[in-house]
């Protein structure tokens, strides 16, 4: 990218959560991430790489799991994004969220943002995965406090309640 | 719910997810405020140098570049050696900026501030630092070699710690002794969230920080300290805490800049590390080399340690301190050892200075046992669980002097090991690990056994309860728990003792201005110093509460008790009944007590790991397919919150054992700078571990309670590396240090080791 275009100020539209947002002024190198945390008030979404290997920034993007530190946040226009924050409605949460709660699942939680959304992406694309298809799905998301195991027992739970082998 | 005492011990939820899950709780770098500049770092690419220069005119002259200091023109007094030296060794101190020499890759130089973020980031780019590069040194048996380059030539030696425990001697009267020669590996802590920091100016004359911390009234000190202010004109506060391992309990040189910047410049400003930057400016963990010499009776019993523990302490003597202390004070363990002759010396080398990370010296005593154990059994021809039980120390023994100095409190460790073999089907794998070798299998079978005693909760913690009268209960800590779940459990101390609902009670931390004093969450300290500290505040409570209820009942205080409603009443005229919130109403105000709890010394958590492994021995690939382990921290609050602190501790132990190694190249560059590099473990390598439990109660605190924020690091390195060397002992080897990455695992099948060196020992 020439030094012109990277310090271009851009202005476009995204879709977050079903909203419209207006970005103003926007560099052309600025990362999705980036412009949800800092232009549009969403630091739902962690930054702890900022280079794809550790999940704590994923995000939906038209359905796809992505990291949003690897995403240029001008290539998202009109695609639906989804963060952390519109998994559930104001004061909910999801049945994935609750069933971290229940499993002891969050511990220092800066991680769990991205857990969440790649979880969901998971059930949502395959509603009954092996154990080690769902070991695969999140080993993009690294955890440094729980060593997984609740984790995984709280993805086993929300797979088996979807499917009805739970109350 | 539950309201009452039954509340102690129910695995509660935890009361501080929600927020964490959906993304609307705060962590430094969430914090915005109107003007807010950005602080980047300028930090030195070269491992040791002098520092000529640092031109800082044409990054100043950048757009969006607010300001750019340097030491000289941004003064702070060094970070004191710690602990301070008597007479204190200033030439140790460690400075804020850098000034004269450098001796760390990633020691800040310079500090940009940018109305920007990417502004400050591409002004730090255009500072020209030149430094006159000098020798480097990196290993700590190197340092402290005659002619070594020097860090600090004012104080004429890189060894800059050494204590002398017990008498020579230890070996006599032996009739066998083992020797072993370890290195206990550098490693990184990587909380998830970085280091970060944000300050400004606020009402009052006050300066407002905060700080991804575990100890926030530690770094007020410090801040107050640096900046030549009253403590009481500096407020920190610790916002959500993405996870710290000990890495965030000290103060780092980056956090006393951002309160001095804005201080000077009268602006919000906010430093978050890269990933990058926290590889190299987060203390590291470990890093000690080991020379060992255990000595016994032909029958297993042991009769003296010993040991020489070199401990790196990285480019500065900061915190590396912790795990050169712990790892002196339990060097014996949970064996009746009686003599102990053990060197500990602390040397500074061209690297990341080292701080306590989950454990902190207890996991590099704890190896080093756990291998010597291992090497006597293998000398003796005995299985080394029965050299274990041979020398655990019993129940009648406690409390134990430990020759350290450490005054063990309670255990049953053979109980523990028992369990844990019973658990595991100890016999059975036995079994099939020789059936294994009787087959031509090239995956081989091994089985590694880590028995362990740690230190917890020594200091003290302030705690204290207040009753409102519209029925709300506040509870203060000057615990600060980022990711613990400590608020959750003194909510039900709290609730389970004023038999209240969980609902009505609140936990306040982590926040000078509304805590008066406390210490914070580190060394598995705060369930039992902030509990019990809570617990004697609520005692003190339901006294005030007996008394008012005496007068309103017209009642002598004696025959008024509390109904398992929480209510009181005079004994044996429940129905005339007065609630907490009544009383509050009647007196006026709120009911409150407050406390400083401390025990008159650690408690002492132990408990048993085994790991079983399969090691591909054509390619070196090792399978952790089981973790057992069984752990006692005394009395238990909440078993949810116990076992999550086992896991994630396990985890960072299997982590060190088979993963995890920080490198630097042979001029002190880091090769770890990123979690692509450093092999940090995911889902995918991680079993499923089985956890027990036995419960013997400290006698040091009301609640019986002891630490378990970190002995499932201290237990699980030991064993899963136990583990391997005894899947490759049919090649004759005897010792292999971690990680047990496919390389060094390979080679030692191919080399066939059997004078117990590591083919990779850095100081072999």
């Amino acid at each position: 990218m020439t030094g012109a275009i990277a310090s271009a100020e851009l202005s476009y539209e995204l879709v977050v959560n079903g909203r419209h947002h207006d970005v103003n002024g926007a560099l052309a190198g600025e990362s999705l991430l980036y412009v949800l945390r800092n232009r549009l008030g969403l630091p739902g979404s962690k930054n702890a790489c900022e280079q794809g290997e550790c999940g704590s920034c994923s995000v939906l993007v038209d359905g796809v799991l992505v990291c949003a530190c690897l995403v240029l946040a001008a290539t998202a226009v009109g695609r639906e994004i989804v963060t952390v924050e519109g998994l559930a409605g104001p004061g909910e949460l999801s049945d994935v969220q609750e069933a971290f709660v229940e499993n002891g699942a969050v511990q220092c939680g800066f991680c769990t943002p991205g857990l969440v959304v790649a979880v969901h992406d998971l059930l949502g694309r395959l509603p009954d995965p092996s154990e080690l298809e769902i070991r695969e799905a999140i080993s993009g998301n690294l955890c440094r406090c729980t060593g997984y195991g609740r984790i995984l027992a709280a993805i086993d739970e929300v797979r088996r309640r979807r499917l009805g082998e739970l109350p | 719910m539950a309201s009452s005492v039954t509340l102690l011990g129910h695995a509660v939820e935890r009361s501080e997810d929600p927020p964490l899950l959906t993304g609307s709780a705060r962590f430094v770098a969430d914090l915005d405020r109107p003007g807010m500049l950005h602080a980047v770092f300028v930090r030195s690419q070269v491992a040791h140098g002098l520092l000529r220069s640092v031109e800082v005119a044409e990054a100043a002259a950048m757009p969006g570049v607010v300001a750019v200091f340097t030491a000289s023109d941004l003064p702070l007094a060094d970070l004191p050696e710690w602990p301070r030296g008597e007479p204190p060794r200033a030439e140790l101190g460690r400075p804020c900026l850098a000034r004269e020499r450098v001796r760390f890759v990633g020691e800040a130089v310079a500090v940009v501030v940018g109305s920007t973020l990417s502004a400050a980031v591409d002004a730090a780019e255009a500072v020209t630092v030149d430094i006159e590069p000098l020798p480097t040194v990196l290993d700590p048996l190197d340092a402290l070699a005659e002619r070594a380059p020097l860090l600090f030539p004012e104080h004429g030696s890189n060894e800059v710690l050494r204590q002398l425990t017990g008498a020579a001697g230890a070996l006599d009267g032996s009739e066998v002794v083992v020797r072993g020669h370890f290195y206990n590996q550098r490693v990184a802590p990587c909380p998830l969230e970085p280091n970060g920091a944000a300050a400004w100016p606020a009402a009052g004359g006050r300066l407002d920080c905060f700080a991804s911390t575990q100890a926030p009234f530690r770094l007020r000190a410090a801040i107050a300290l640096a900046l030549g202010r009253p403590e009481e004109t500096v407020r920190v506060v610790a916002p959500a805490v993405g996870g710290g391992f000990g890495a965030k309990g000290g103060v780092y040189p980056e956090q006393l800049v951002t309160a001095a910047l804005a201080e000077r410049l009268g602006q919000p400003v906010r430093f978050v590390e890269t990933r990058s930057e926290n590889m190299l400016a987060m203390c590291h963990g470990r890093g000690q080399v080991q020379e060992v010499a255990l000595g016994a009776r032909r029958d297993g019993t042991i009769v003296g340690l010993e040991a020489t523990m070199v401990t790196e302490m990285g480019a500065y003597c900061w915190r590396g301190p912790v795990p050169f202390s712990t790892s002196r004070i339990m060097a014996t363990g949970p064996y009746r050892i009686p003599k102990l002759s053990l060197t500990s010396i602390g040397a500074v080398t061209n690297t990341t200075p080292i701080g306590p990370y989950r454990g902190a010296g207890r996991p590099e005593a704890t190896a080093m046992l756990e291998r010597m154990i291992e090497l006597l059994a293998a000398e003796l021809d005995l299985d080394s669980v029965e050299v274990r039980r041979r020398n655990l120390l019993a129940p009648s023994e406690f409390p134990y002097a430990a020759p350290s100095g450490a005054s063990y409190d309670s255990g049953d460790y053979s109980a523990a090991l028992a369990k844990a073999l019973a658990l595991l089907g100890y016999e059975q794998v036995r079994a099939e690990q020789a059936d294994r070798r009787q087959s031509s299998c090239a995956t081989e079978l091994g089985v590694g056994i880590a028995t362990f005693v740690e230190i917890s909760g020594s200091g003290s913690e302030y705690g204290a309860v207040r009753v409102e009268p519209g029925g709300s209960v506040v509870v203060l800590t000057g615990s600060s728990p980022h990711g613990q779940g400590l608020a959750t459990t003194l909510t039900q101390i709290a609730a389970g003792m004023l038999k209240v609902p969980i609902s009505t009670v609140s936990v306040v931390h982590s926040d000078t201005a509304l805590v008066p004093r406390g210490v914070g969450t580190f060394g598995s300290r705060s369930g039992q110093l902030a509990g019990n500290a809570v617990a004697h505040a609520v005692e003190e409570v339901l006294e005030k509460a007996r008394e008012l209820a005496a007068v309103e009942l017209e009642a002598d205080p004696d025959d008024v008790v509390q109904l398992e409603d929480g209510s009181f009443a005079v004994a044996g005229v429940p129905s005339i009944s007065l609630g907490l919130a009544e009383l509050a109403r009647r007196a006026g105000g709120p009911i409150g007590a407050e406390w400083d709890f401390a025990q008159e010394s650690g408690t002492y958590p132990f408990g048993t790991h085994i790991a079983v492994v399969e090691v591909d021995t054509e390619t070196g690939k090792v399978e952790l397919r089981r973790l057992v382990a069984v752990d006692d921290c005394g009395r238990v609050v909440n078993p949810k919150i116990v076992a999550g602190q086992v896991h994630g501790g396990v985890a960072q132990g299997i982590a060190q054992a088979l993963f995890e190694a920080v490198r630097y190249d042979e001029s002190g560059n880091p090769l770890t700078t990123n979690l692509a590099d450093y092999a940090f473990p995911s889902a995918a390598e991680m079993p499923a571990f089985e956890l027990g439990e036995t419960e013997t109660p400290s006698p040091r605190n009301p609640l019986g309670m002891k630490g378990i924020g970190e002995s499932g690091a201290v237990g699980a390195a030991a064993a899963v590396q136990n583990a391997v060397v005894d899947a490759l002992s049919p090649y004759g080897v005897l010792h292999l240090d971690m990680p047990a990455d496919p390389e060094r695992v390979w080679r030692a099948v191919h080399e066939g080791r059997r004078d117990g060196q590591d083919p990779f020992s850095s100081s072999s």
